[in-house]
Order: C-alpha cells, then structure tokens, then sequence
C-alpha cells in the first residue's frame, strides 16, 4: 500500500531507487509536504524535472499521480466537474412527462450525472493520490483563487450537491515556469522549492543513471559542454531532459568521445533555435575542435 | 553557527528558539520579505519535522516556508547568515570565549605556495575547507590586528595578494591552478568567508557587535559587488523575457470584454441540438506597441548602461517593432546590430565599436539628441507607437531643449523614462529630469522590482493617452 516516510533521507533513498536524483532541498521539502500536509509549489527554469518531481513521488509513495495541465482560458468546468448535460437531458426527455419538475430536479443534479474533472478526482478518491497542477502560471488570476479552497482545506463546494471534503490527504504538487507573479494568497498556502540547474557533479550522476552503457569519459564531456552551453545567452538554454536525449543519441551513435565534429553533428539534440546554433558552433564546436565548416549547416538541417 | 553550536539559545532568553524565529522573521520582515503569521507557524510545524542538528536542513525547512520566491530566497540567505552569525558571536563575546588565532608561526609559512594551495582548493570546489583557508589567509596576508579597520577593504587587499582572479591569468606557468581563473561563484563564496573570519576577529577584539548592517538594495537585487557579473545580470533579464512574452495575456478576466464568436458557437450548439449552451469567444490577442527606445551610453550612465543594454537585448527578443538608438552626444541606430548579434557580448561590442558614437566627447547633449532624433523618425512616429528613453537626464549643462521632447512626446502615444538614479538625486546638479517629466511618465529603474513595475505599465492598457 502506500508509503509513510519517517525521514528526509527515507524520501531521497525512496526518490532515487524510482530513478528520480533529488537535489539537497527536493528530497526534504517533498518530505515536509508528506508530513505536514502543505502543497508544493515549484518553481524553476524549465525542464529541470519539476514535472517528473511529480511523477517519481507518485511511484515512491505508491500512489496514483492526477495531473491538471494548466493552460491559459482554464476553467472549473475542466478542472473540476461539470454536469453531464446530455445525460440530464436524456434523463428529462426519458422521464414520463408528468413527473412533477421537483422530482426530476432533485433526480439530474446527483453524483451520477456530474463529471469529474482532475481536482474533484484527487480529492474524491478512495487511495490517497499525488495532485500534480502543471504551469499553474499559465492560468489567471481568477483561476488561483479558485484553487484557495482546495489547497488549504482540501474541499471543493458545488453548489447542487453540496461541500465536498477530502477522503484522504493528496500530495499536491503546483509547478510554474515563474512567467508571471502568483498571487500572495497562494503562495502563502504551499511550502516553496526553487528547482535550479543541477551542479556538474549531480548533472552527471542524473545522465548515468539514465544512460549506464554510455562511457564515464563521454558522460563528464557531455556534461561539461552542456553546461558551458548553459552560460551562453541562449533564447532556450538545454535542459536536464535534452542533456539526457544528447547522452541517449551519442550512445545510439555508438561514441567513444565527444570530439567538434561529432559535438556539430548533435548539436541540434540540446540547443534548438536557428540563432541559438551559430552561437553555440563559434563558441563551444571551435573550442572542441575540428573542421567547422559543412558540418554546421547539415546539424542545421534536421 | 549551527544551532547545535549554540545550545545556550535557550537560556538566553525566555523564548528559546520560539522568541530567535520570531526575531528572525522580523529582520526578514525589515527586509521586505513579506513573512505572514501563518507562514511562521508553517515554519515551526516544518521544524518540528526535521532534525536541528542539520544545519542544510534547518536552514531549508525555514526557507522552503518563509522565502517564496527567487528574490526572497535571495534576501533569506543573506539574513540568515547575518542573524545566525550574529547571534553565535554575541554568546562568543558575553561568555569571553576566544577561538584561537588558528595558525601560529604565519611567518614561517612560504607565502607563493600558500597561494597555489588556496586556488588550486578554490579551483576543485572543496566546500568544508573555505573556513580553513579563509583563517589561513589572513594569518598570511592580513596582518591581524591592523588592518584597515574597513572589513570590506581588508577582503579585497587580501584576495589580491593571493592574486585570485575569475579572469583568465594566461602570463602565469601552465601548472599554475590561477591560470584559468577562478570559478566567480568559489571567489564568491571565499570573500564571503573571509569577510565573516575578519568580522569574528573583530568581535574577539572589541568584546561586543558592530550594529547591524542593513541589506543594501544593490545586494538584494542586481548583483553588486566587486565581483558583478554580467550572466547574474543576465539571469535577471532572462526572467524578464519570458514575463514579457506572456505579459499582457493574463491582465483581464477570463470573460470580460470576450467578443462572442458567433460562428464557432453555432458549431458548438450542434453538439445540443442546436441550443446554444456554450458560448465560445474570440481569442484576446495581447498588446504589442510598436516601440523606440532610445538608450544613453555615456560615462555618467556608465554602470547603468550594461544593464539597460541587456534589457535593450531582452526588449529586441520580445517586440518585433522595435527600433532602437544609443547616444551620448548624437544619435545612431542600433536595431540592426541587436538583431544580427544574438549574443549580448557580441552586441555591445559591436555597438561600442561600430554604433559611431564613440567619436565623440563622451558628454550628452541631450538636445541635440532630440532634434536627431525627430528628423530621423518623425514621419514614423504615431500615436500607437511608444517612446523609451533610458537615461539620467544630465545635460552637463546644455540645454535640455524640452519643447523638442515634447514634441516628440506629443507625435507618439506613450513617452516613458527610466532613469538609473534614486529619486532624490533627480534635479539635483545636472539633472533636468523635471523639464522633460512633464512630458513622460518617468521611473526610476535600478533595481529589478521598479524595471517590472516599468513593464507592467508598457504592457498594460493604454490610459494615460491623454499625456
């Protein structure tokens, strides 16, 4: 069944044997989230695995993951419930029509003819779940301060049926690329964990984990470069994702080092805008070496 | 430092630890940090759950629960090591403990290998040993006792007698850890220990604390310092950018002033048999002014104009009308240079060498500028475009010429002014910020927090058209 952690260190163990390397505060924040009750939000640049935060918790704390993907327009109808109005409308036509309109009122407003949007299933479910709200930034204003209900006591009222309270405690998750400033009143309800690049040493630790076959040589290369790549003012520098996918493709390439020619060949695999390209052939490809022209322009290509 | 150093915190005073958090959240509080009560019990309930001997996690339980944000989780680092210094070092001085002096026999110590050992341990990034050779150093090279009695000055003279340096020193021997520089953030963090090591002498010395050092704004907000840099700059700016580019989309409401789209709801009612239940609307598109920015690049300016070229930078990858100008006597355009040169570097240095404003005195004339300018856009300028000048509105005593400004101000929509000063030198000497301020609406811009504020109001409804 689910999983109680009883110490920080038992959430990073917990956290890496799903394949998931947390940072100095990750692993004791999530902890603090499974004692204390409190959402999380996170925030960072993105593709630093706050998403997959999420997910390595629901498969430490055994636990199913809902996620709410947040957009801009996002409404309670999506995020919460909605009424099935074709079933109620069904229902009324099926009706023989001299039932009186309070029976049939009291009929097309039950549990069976509401939908379930990701926060009533969270809070409705029988197994205590982890809550993800992905991009909470994305969403408006008016959005948030509907989730203040939610996220301090765990409750959502529909007017029809009445308050709906939480069975079991979820772990919430709320991430944000910090696009825009969230209001105060949600920031005060979550405890908050700023997620960064990680440093060389964790880096590397996260890529061979995922890539074990890769040689150490090529992965602390690799590291090294995407993190000079990372200095560079680029419009998207490479994420832990892309140096994961980079480490992936140099060992379908079968690399035994990562020297200019291959670095412009795979290139495009980390650094992902036309502009972004140049910049980083002058810089990085003629520190690694090599002939620069030709290959440049076929990278550019894919 | 660490709590467990200190187990006396509770005998100091009735409170214990309750009564040092709550003193803790008052000095994050002077700080403009915004610490509610309720993010305070949060804070007990968070320390209740992990162990206090762990000086990381004492630390990240409180901040997790009290910083909420980037910048706050800036200010809490400094006010923590203030505080939790502070308070170690006042049991230090009442109790009369003395640490020894560290290292005796300095004299005997070969001071070049000194050297190499420090920024060779500097260069492979050891974390425990920073104390050590921070005492180290100064038993060296600090002459304990005499110093300038400045800490801030003492950190300095001793970090270039170790000759640490980020830049890349190529002159030295090849087997020299210094040749490559050392990594900023090392050198950061090494001042950063040296200075607590001169401070904790100095409370051995004196017997009792210096007050309190507020945080200065340029140490909460753009990074300061001697060892400034333009990637933290940047850092900053890159937040900025991606605000920029979704500013504008989550302003309004949901459903306020949505335009029905008649015909996606007819598709949409088909759904209902032909009753329009849902309602869809026309997408919002977000503002995008057309927009001038016209930016000072001049010596009195000097520290500013780095920071206002990157925002300059940051402002070409979100606004596609953007034509932009530097002066310092005249004015010449630089968009295409921003827009050729994706790195920052590259561009400033183009623009420094290039841009043909260096031939100049390197005193604005501001007037001249103006008269420039409207001969060069004029024609172009119309009431939905949006005029920016970034500048400190010294005119070195020529004259400001602000009926051309406002005749500028007049033929564009919005005219908007940043300037890098506090407002209270604004007027003072030189500066003729009030001839033009009536003209534009001008901020002053040398933080983070007020370059927001400035991008709210370039963002936002257009309700001061009447300027």
């Amino acid at each position: 069944m689910t999983i109680e952690p009883t110490s920080v260190e038992q959430v990073a163990d917990g956290l890496r044997e799903v394949g998931y390397l947390p940072g100095e505060a990750t692993a004791l924040v999530s902890y603090l989230a499974t004692k204390l009750g409190k959402p999380v939000l996170v925030e960072g640049p993105a593709g630093v695995g706050k998403t997959e935060l999420a997910k390595a918790l629901a498969r430490y704390l055994d636990r199913e993951l809902v996620r709410l993907q947040c957009y801009e327009g996002l409404d309670e109808a999506k995020a919460l419930y909605e009424w099935n109005y074709r079933k109620q409308l069904l229902r009324i036509q099926a009706e023989a029509s001299d039932t009186g309109w309070e029976a049939v009122q009291e009929d097309i407003f039950g549990e069976e003819f509401l939908l379930r949007r990701p926060l009533l299933t969270a809070i409705a479910s029988e197994r205590p779940v982890v809550l993800l709200i992905d991009e909470i930034d994305k969403t408006d204003q008016e959005f948030e301060a509907m989730l203040l209900e939610l996220l301090s006591d765990f409750q959502i009222s529909i007017p029809e049926l009445g308050r709906v309270d939480a069975r079991t405690q979820p772990v919430v998750l709320l991430t944000s690329n910090n696009s825009r400033e969230l209001t105060e009143a949600l920031k005060r309800r979550c405890l908050y964990l700023w997620v960064d690049y990680p440093d060389a040493g964790h880096e590397l630790e996260i890529v061979r984990l995922h890539t074990p076959e890769l040689s150490e040589t090529v992965a602390r290369k690799l590291v090294e470069v995407v993190h000079e790549v990372r200095e560079l003012d680029l419009k998207k520098p490479p994420s832990i994702a892309e140096s994961i996918d980079w480490a992936r493709a140099l060992l379908l390439l079968g690399a035994d080092d990562l020297d200019g020619d291959l670095f412009r060949q795979t290139m495009s695999v980390i650094v992902k805008h036309r502009t972004d390209l140049e910049l980083v052939a002058a810089r990085v490809g003629v520190r690694l070496g090599g002939a620069p022209d030709g290959a440049v322009g076929s990278a550019q290509r894919r | 430092m660490a709590p467990s150093d200190r187990p006396s915190a509770a005998e100091r005073r009735a409170g214990g630890l309750d009564a040092e958090l709550i003193g803790f959240a008052e000095q994050l509080r002077a700080e403009q940090v915004s610490v509610g009560t309720s993010e305070l019990l949060d804070a007990f309930a968070a320390l209740r759950e992990v162990a206090w001997t762990d000086r990381r996690d004492f630390r990240e339980a409180l901040a997790t629960t009290l910083a909420k944000s980037p910048e706050d989780r800036r200010v809490f680092d400094l006010v923590f090591d203030r505080f939790f210094f502070r308070a170690a070092e006042q049991q230090a001085a009442q109790r009369e403990v003395v640490e020894g002096a560290g290292f005796d026999g300095a004299d005997q110590l070969d001071l070049e290998q000194l050297r190499q050992q420090i920024a060779q341990a500097l260069q492979e990034g050891g974390e425990g040993q920073l104390q050590d050779l921070a005492r180290l150093a100064i038993a060296a090279f600090g002459d304990r006792g005499d110093g300038s009695g400045v800490i801030g000055v003492d950190v300095q003279r001793i970090r270039r007698q170790l000759g640490l340096r980020a830049e890349p020193q190529p002159d030295l021997p090849a087997d020299d850890p210094r040749r490559d520089g050392i990594p900023r953030e090392q050198l950061r963090r090494f001042e950063q220990q040296l200075r607590r090591e001169l401070e904790r002498a100095l409370v051995e010395r004196t017997k009792r604390l210096p007050p309190a050092r507020p945080l200065s704004d340029l140490d909460r907000n753009l990074p300061g310092g001697p060892i400034q840099d333009l990637a933290a700059v940047h850092k900053v700016v890159a937040q900025l950018k991606r605000r920029l580019a979704t500013q504008g989309h989550e302003r309004k409401g949901r459903n306020r002033h949505a335009h029905v789209d008649v015909r996606r709801t007819m598709r949409a009612s088909l759904e209902t048999g032909g009753v329009p239940v849902v309602l869809r609307y026309r997408p919002k598109r977000p503002r995008r002014p057309e927009i001038f920015v016209l930016c000072d690049v001049s010596t009195s300016v000097a520290s500013a104009s780095v920071f206002f070229l990157s925002v300059l930078h940051a402002l070409h990858d979100s606004f596609r009308k953007l034509r932009s100008f530097v002066f310092i006597e005249r004015i010449s355009e630089v968009t295409d240079v921003f827009e050729r040169e994706r790195d920052f570097h590259a561009a400033s240095a183009a623009i420094a060498r290039d841009a043909g404003v260096a031939d100049v005195s390197g005193y604005t004339d501001y007037g001249r500028v103006w008269s420039e300018f409207l001969t060069e856009v004029e024609d172009q300028l119309h009431p939905r475009a949006t005029v920016i000048v970034l500048g400190d509105a010294r005119t070195n005593g020529r004259p400001p010429r602000e009926d051309l400004f406002g005749a500028v101000a007049a033929k564009a929509g919005r005219t908007f002014w940043l300037n890098p000063e506090p407002k209270l030198y604004w007027n003072y000497g030189d500066s003729v910020i009030a001839a033009y301020e009536q003209h534009c609406t001008a901020f002053e811009c040398w933080t983070t927090a007020q370059l927001e504020e400035f991008v709210k109001a370039l963002t936002g409804p257009v309700v001061d058209l009447a300027r």
